[in-house]
């Protein structure tokens, strides 16, 4: 009915639970390949899985999905600067 | 009608600072255990042998199954403030208390994960502990104070979210005003987002 002060955008509940049906499955899939002792496939699924499923948790539960892209762009700007440390780490053990 | 606070005299709110405010404290977050993840990744690529002994003598369902926990947990605080935001009072308080009861399991379940430990004779100067090699000794280390830290957030979490159960009680938060249910749903999720990368280097790593 009226309008409410905040301005946002309002995520219907199956939206939640779909991506917690995919959290899920990503967590399954980690867990299983983490047992089945190959070693190259079971590295590339957390690298890649991992990531993925905190994206998920930025992206809706978190809701920047709906949000300016202002914060989107200081989100991405705090990870590249985590990521760049990663980086700048590994160079420094690879050359030791 | 008009959703301004209610009070005699109108207060003048952000959403979108106190919003903001609470992403940049959430970067302090992400900084300081992107700190212990650096560390355990140099180390881990020191000693990747040690590392993969001590991993698996950890207990991967129970990591697992805490996992399950907070992804759940999260889902009932993300469904709490669509709830509040269609004005299901009932709704809202059912998931923020479902919130803090999985948050008070996964305590639980890591009482018992730790007190395993301890009686195995592993903690800080503990009899097995200083038989291991350095490199296991530096990932139980990083072990406790990585879970434990986290474990501390995950205390921080319960407390907030039981101040805006109540908030949300006596109608202090509503449709018209549940920013601050927002931001403790924010900080909420970046403990579940830790614990997503504290399972694959901790549990699974093995």
């Amino acid at each position: 009915m009226e309008q409410t002060a905040v301005h946002t955008h309002i995520v219907p509940y199956r939206t939640f639970v779909r991506v917690w049906l995919v959290l899920l499955a990503l967590t399954a899939i980690l867990v299983f390949t983490s047992r089945v002792y190959h070693e190259a496939l079971s590295v590339w699924a957390m690298l890649t899985l991992t990531p993925l499923k905190a994206g998920l948790v930025f992206y809706y539960f978190m809701h920047l999905k709906y949000e300016r892209p202002f914060l989107k762009a200081m989100v991405l700007v705090t990870l590249a600067a985590l990521i760049l440390f990663i980086g700048f780490i590994f160079l420094d053990i690879s050359q030791r | 009608m008009s959703s301004v606070a209610a009070g005699s005299h109108p207060a003048h709110k952000d959403y979108e600072g106190s919003k903001l405010g609470m992403w940049l404290f959430l970067f302090t977050e992400i900084l300081l255990f992107g700190g212990l993840f650096l560390l355990y990744s140099a180390y881990r690529a020191k000693y990747p042998l040690d590392f993969h002994v001590a991993g698996q003598h950890l207990n991967m369902v129970i990591g697992v199954v805490n996992t399950v926990i907070l992804l759940t947990s999260s889902l009932t605080v993300a469904v709490a403030i669509t709830a509040i935001q269609k004005g299901n009072r009932k709704l809202t308080m059912l998931c923020l208390t479902a919130t803090i009861v999985f948050g008070i399991v996964f305590l639980v379940n890591k009482y018992f994960e730790w007190s395993a430990e301890i009686r195995r004779g592993i903690y800080p100067n503990g009899p097995e502990l200083l038989k291991l090699p350095d490199g296991e000794k530096i990932f139980y280390g990083l072990y406790y104070s990585m879970t434990g830290l986290h474990g501390l957030h995950v205390v921080a979490g319960i407390i907030l979210l039981s101040i805006v159960l109540d908030l949300v009680r006596r109608q202090r938060v509503s449709s018209a005003d549940f920013n601050k249910l927002e931001n403790a749903g924010l900080y909420w999720h970046l403990v579940d987002v830790i614990w997503i990368f504290l399972l694959p280097l901790l549990y699974l790593a093995a």
